[in-house]
This record gives structure tokens, sequence and C-alpha cells, in this order.
């Protein structure tokens, strides 16, 4: 991929809102156009903070570096501008919004992603949707179901890649979609991202995940692991075996001598 | 239910009841509460003796009770009672055409959309201008078939028999000040009666609006639904802000007979300096089924609590609520149930939402009589509140008697989260419009039971309230 990143993430720093607990501590990172990246770590690493970073989550505070999408500064985007721009993000816990139901949803989030003045035809929405659903093997009547409200973990994250079906992003960050899943409703999941990124090769990909076996289903192109705050390891998908082989714990104490 | 509309989209101004007609009255009493007032009234009305009778008895009650030091915070009331007058006549006879409805008081209801909806989908239409009833239909029809839906006056010279029969029997004159103050002044309202067996398809709708100063608006109604009948009525109230404080305390007396189904839906839009007392009851009979949709989204303070006396068996009673306090608001609402009878059945919702100063609270009895048995109910109080503000109370009262009552009662108090509304705008939903979202989502339980254009101007409201929310 000889274009510009999609991505570019240089020197982040980032801690909680208000609170003098710096998480990030200077990540480098450059995701190109139809990449698919891994990134890997323990608990309390961050990874799952880069995550919200990205997506602009107001718990966060980005205190130096930068985040390019597409040549744009990020971090100076609200979240809604953010996701108009391109960037999705699969929640880890996404959340319950009652008597909302998930057309209706998804209606009001299809029609803000279009441009200003312009009307979202309802009959073109419902057959759009229709049509996401069927690739996705969904059953129509779900999306009437209000938004997460009682869903099992695995109707949750199915909810979450339907989302991203109807939204098209550029790209995509998995906050630890593999969580909470047995090994059926992982392999569906899976099987939903892999099917939107054979459909759009253009749609990058920023998997974040603390276990290997989530790479068995979607194949990365570049596995990172992250330490920290910080990215102390990047390669091809021999890393992730590399660390199944091996544990955290070598790269923990290689990120503690860096 | 449309969703879909944005803020932009909606040309519409804080509060768009704000409009004053010039309309002369004919005839207006002299300010405050007085003997004098009361037979002016009567007198004006041309009434029988008794109920001359009835409103002097009435007035003795009200001035014998204490203001009520429970509830909303009635400090002031003695003064804006003071100057207000109880009783304003806007024409001299009430219209059955809306053509001949006075010019002025035909242009405020045009701005309200009434004779537009009586058109489209209403069986029949009354509307209530400052004291007194001034145009009333009902379709063909129904009035063919015996339906009566009147102005209280002519119900009560029209069909004496059948008003005096149920009139102040289903709440007597001593069950609180205020209705007892209604009794003693009560103008306009409706009188209602569904025949054995007839069912209403389409709703019979009231308006009543406020339009003069120093206004105090006390109509009474009494519906009469006989057995095995069915029917759905529906009010809406409004007024026009001014700088003095107004007063507006209805009574409603319903009684459903054998095996009759009922709906009685209000939805409340007062301007915020309205004080807003209301006592509504209903008398169900063995079988029958009362449902109260009631929609509290005006005045300054709101206290009222509409109740279902289950007094046959199998009798059911249900009330539905949706309270909204925005800053200076008070909304203190709820719901009474009694179980008189054995095999009754109840269940009470009510959803309120707080936001800036506004306060909310939920105040419920439920009470099963000894030798109710068998009776269930279910009580369910959700309060949201949008800023660390507002704030929300929860008195839930259950008195119960009988042993094999089976009784549920759920709360909760929940606040607009972070989470939720990263998780809307980080799908492209601007914070606004997602606060929004997540209103209408809470309240959809009871909003999806409205009417389709008030639902529409549920939303509509919601949205408006919601903008700039967000600190």
């Amino acid at each position: 991929m000889s274009d510009a990143p999609v991505l570019r993430v240089e020197g982040l720093e980032a801690r909680v809102a208000e609170e003098d607990l710096p998480i990030l501590r200077g990540v480098d990172l450059a995701i190109g156009k139809g990449e698919i990246h891994a990134i890997m770590g323990p608990n309390g690493s961050g990874k799952s903070t880069l995550a919200k970073v990205i997506a602009g989550h107001p718990g966060y505070e980005a205190t130096s570096g930068s985040v390019a999408f597409k040549g744009e500064n990020l971090l100076e985007l609200e979240p809604d501008e953010r996701s108009q721009a391109g960037v999705f993000l699969a929640f880890q816990y996404p959340v319950e919004i009652p008597g909302v139901s998930i057309a209706n949803f998804l209606r009001t989030a299809v029609q803000a992603h279009l441009p200003e003045g312009e009307e979202l035809d309802i009959f073109d929405f419902t057959d759009m949707l229709t049509e996401r659903m069927e690739m996705l093997e969904m059953d129509p009547a779900f999306a009437e179901r209000h938004v997460n409200d009682g869903f099992s973990g695995g109707e949750k994250k199915r909810n979450e890649i339907l989302q991203m079906a109807v939204l098209k992003p550029k790209l995509a960050v998995m906050d630890e979609t593999d969580s909470g899943l047995d090994i059926d409703a992982l392999k569906i999941v899976a099987s939903g991202v892999n099917k939107l990124a054979e459909e759009d090769p253009e749609m990058s990909v920023l998997l974040i995940t603390h276990y290997q076996r989530l790479l068995d289903y979607i194949k990365p192109d570049f596995v990172h692991v992250m330490v920290d705050g910080r990215i102390v390891r990047s390669g091809g998908p021999e890393v992730a075996l590399e660390l199944e082989a091996e544990g955290y714990k070598t790269f923990e104490e290689a990120g503690a001598a860096s | 239910m449309p969703q879909n509309e944005t803020i932009q989209d909606l040309n519409l101004d804080e509060y768009k009841y704000d409009f004053v007609t010039t309309a002369e009255p004919v005839f207006r009493a002299q300010k405050g509460l007085s003997e004098e007032v009361v037979r002016q009234i009567s007198a004006h009305k041309e009434e029988p003796q008794w109920m001359l009778d009835f409103r002097l008895k009435a007035l003795k009650v009200y001035e014998s009770k204490p203001m009520p030091t429970w509830g909303g915070d009635l400090t002031d009331l003695q003064n804006v009672l003071d100057e207000i007058y109880f009783y304003v006549r806007p024409q001299d006879r009430m219209e059955r055409s809306w053509d001949d409805v006075p010019e002025e008081i035909k242009d405020t209801f045009e701005k309200l959309g009434i004779p537009e909806a009586e058109r489209k989908i209403l069986a029949g239409v009354g509307a209530q201008y400052e004291s007194e009833m001034v145009y009333h239909s009902l379709r063909e029809e129904w009035e063919k078939q015996g339906v009566i839906f009147d102005s209280i006056e002519d119900g009560l010279k029209n069909h004496p028999e059948l008003f005096r029969e149920h009139f102040s029997t289903i709440i007597p004159i001593g069950a609180n000040k205020f209705h007892a103050m209604n009794s003693a002044v009560w103008s306009g309202g409706q009188f209602v009666y569904i025949r054995k067996g007839d069912t209403l398809d389409t709703p019979l709708q009231a308006y009543f609006r406020v339009n003069q100063e120093r206004m105090g608006q006390f109509e009474r109604t009494l519906i009469i639904v006989d057995e095995g009948a069915q029917a759905h009525y529906i009010e809406g109230c409004t007024a026009p802000v001014y700088s003095t404080e107004s007063f507006h305390s209805g009574v409603i007396e319903i009684v459903v007979k054998k095996n009759a189904r009922f709906r009685y839906t209000t939805i409340q839009n007062w301007s915020n300096n309205m004080y807003n007392l209301v006592t509504q009851r209903a008398i169900v009979e063995e079988g029958g089924h009362m449902e109260w949709l009631d929609g509290n989204l005006g005045s300054k303070l709101t206290m009222k609590y509409p109740s279902c006396y289950l007094v046959g068996e199998h009798a059911h009673g249900e009330i539905l609520s949706i309270a909204y306090s925005g800053d200076g608001q008070h909304q203190d609402t709820g719901g009474k149930v009694i179980h008189a009878a054995p095999y009754t059945t109840s269940s009470i919702v009510s959803k309120s939402i707080s936001k800036g100063h506004g306060r909310s609270t939920y105040r419920g009895l439920l009470k099963v009589h000894e030798g109710a048995h068998h009776a269930r109910s279910n009580v369910e109080c959700d309060a949201l509140l949008i800023n660390d503000t507002s704030r929300t109370d929860t008195y839930p009262y259950i008195e119960i008697e009988e042993n094999d009552a089976n009784v549920g009662h759920e709360a909760s108090v929940s606040k607009i989260g972070e989470e939720q509304l990263f998780y809307l705008t980080s799908r492209g939903i601007a914070e606004d419009e997602a606060m929004a979202m997540i209103v209408r989502g809470f309240i959809e339980p009871i909003a999806k039971e409205l009417p389709l254009e008030y639902a529409v101007e549920l939303n509509r409201l919601i949205e408006l309230e919601m903008e700039g929310s967000v600190g």
C-alpha cells in the first residue's frame, strides 16, 4: 500500500479526563488503506483507551501527540463528526438504550451521515437495512428490538456488526469484540467482519484483543503488542503466534527495559 | 412515531400557545371567592335550587379546610386566589356550529388547530374558553344513537335525572379542599353519557383554554359509561403566558358500569405560571375497565392523582402517567387505586423527566380493602434526571388489608449517562438529538399509547427542551 496511511497516530499520550493518570505514553501507529491491524496486550496496557481516544470518548483526554485520519486532525472533532468522517468503534460493552428500536436508531444515524440538507428516503433506508441484515444472516425482527435492551452478549456484538455494516466506515476499531463470546458467537461475528472487509477492500480495521483466538478467524496483516501504554513490538501475524507461545511476560520485560 | 425530525426542522417557539386573543367577555364576576360570587354563577346558569344549595355547602367545606401542607409549595397560592376572577362568561350562548362562534374566540382555537382536528378524526369536540364551553359538536351518527356529549350546564338542564343521580356521587364534597372549591364555583366542562353496549371507535375530545389574565378555570366533568359500552375521551389544555399566576382546578368524575371500558387521556400543557390542582376519580363496577392516561407537561405546580375505585369483582384500573418538569416546574403526580372487591386488578406506570431545576414527585396510593381477596396490582415508577440540579422524589403508599393480595412495586431513578450519549454520538448522531432520543425511549411505553397528534407534539416538545441541555 503506497497511499498515505488512513490513520496515523504519533507520540500519543492520553489520560483519564480530570485525573493525573497517564494511560497512553507515546503511541505510534500507522494503518494503511485496506489493512487489518491487531493490537494485543495484557489487561491495563491501554489498548482499549487507544480505541476510545480514537473515537472521542469524553472520559479520556489526549495530552500530547496527534491522531490524523485521512490527513485530518481527529482530536479536534466531536465523536459524531468522527463517525461522519468514517470512523467506527465497535464497543466492548455496547450500551442499552431502552425504548429506541434498532431500526429507528440506525435511521437517525444514517440520516446524520448524509450531507446537510439531504433527506433520507425511508423506503431506501428500509431496503438497505433489509439487505444488510440478510448479508449478516440476521432475522429482520431483530431491527424492531430496543437497542441492546435485554440482549445476550452475542446479540450485543452482532448488533455492533450490523451498525458497522449499515454505516460502512473507512476505519473500524473493534474493541475486544471477542470478549464474552462463546466460540459459535465468535465465528458469526468474525464472519460478519470478514464479509464487510471483502465487500470494501479499502476499509481498514483495527482489532483490539487480549487473545489470539480472534485472530484465528480474522486474519490480520500486522500485529502490535502494547504494554504499559506503548507499542513494544510490531510485525506480521507471526507476532501473535510468538505471543501465544511465550505469553506477555517477555514483552512486559522488553517494555520495562525500553 | 416519527422520530427522524431534527431540531432544525421545528420552527416552534418554546411555548407555542403563548398568544392572547382580544375577546371581550359578556360577564365577569368580581375578583376572589365569596358567597356572592357563588350565587352569581348559579344565577347566571339559571340552576335549580338543589345545585345552588350544593354550591353553598361546598363553599363552607372549602373555607373550613386548611391549605394542604403536603405536595407542592402552596404558600403563595392564597395571594393568587385573592386576585383572580372565578367566573368569566365569554359569550351569551354555546354554539353548535363552528361558524357561529365569535371571530376572536374562533381565532384562538383555529391557532390551536381544533376544528381541523375534529374534521379529521374525532367523534365529538367540546371547546371551553375561560369559564364556559363555547363550542360543542358531536358527529350526527352518535347523536342519533343517543350518545350524550354536552356541556355540563346543558347536561344539568336537559338530563336532570341522570345528572342528579350521579353528580358528586363519585367524589364527595369533603374529599379535598380544591375539590370543594370546584364544587362551589364549577363552570363549564362536559357531561357525557354512553349508552349500554355502544362502542365509539373514534375519541371524544375536549379542549380547555384560559385566555384572560388572572383567570381561574373550574371545569367539572361527569361521564357515565353504561354497561358494556366502550369509549375514549381526550382533553387538551393550554393558556398564554402572563406575568401573573393563574389557577386551574378541575374535577372529573367517571362511572364505568358493568363490563364497560373507558379511557380518559389528558395532555396538560398549561403555561408555566399556572397552578393546576385537579381531582379525577373513576368508580369501576364489576368487570369494568378504566384507564387514565395522564400527561403533565406544563404548569408551575400540578397536583393530580387520577384514581380508580374498583368496587365490583374483576374490575380493572390502570393509570399511565408521564410528567415533565423543566426549570421552575413541580409535577406532583401519580395515581390511586382502591381495591374494594375480590379479583380486582390494577396497574400504575409512572414516568417522569426532570430537567434543569425541575422537580418531579411520584405520589401514589394502593389500597386493598379487607375482603378484596385475589387482588393483584403492579406499580412501577421510573424517574429520569437530565441534570445534576433536577430533583425527583417517590412516595408510594401501599396499604394491604387482605392476606392473599399480590402486589408488586418497582421504582427506578436514572440519569442520562455519559456512556449512553457517547454510544449514540459515536454513530454520528449529534448530542442534542442523542439526548432527545434517550428521553423519547424512556417514555416510549406510554407515548405509544397516545393518539398520534399528541405523540408527535410530545416528541417535538422533548426535542425543543433537550436543545442545549447538554452542559
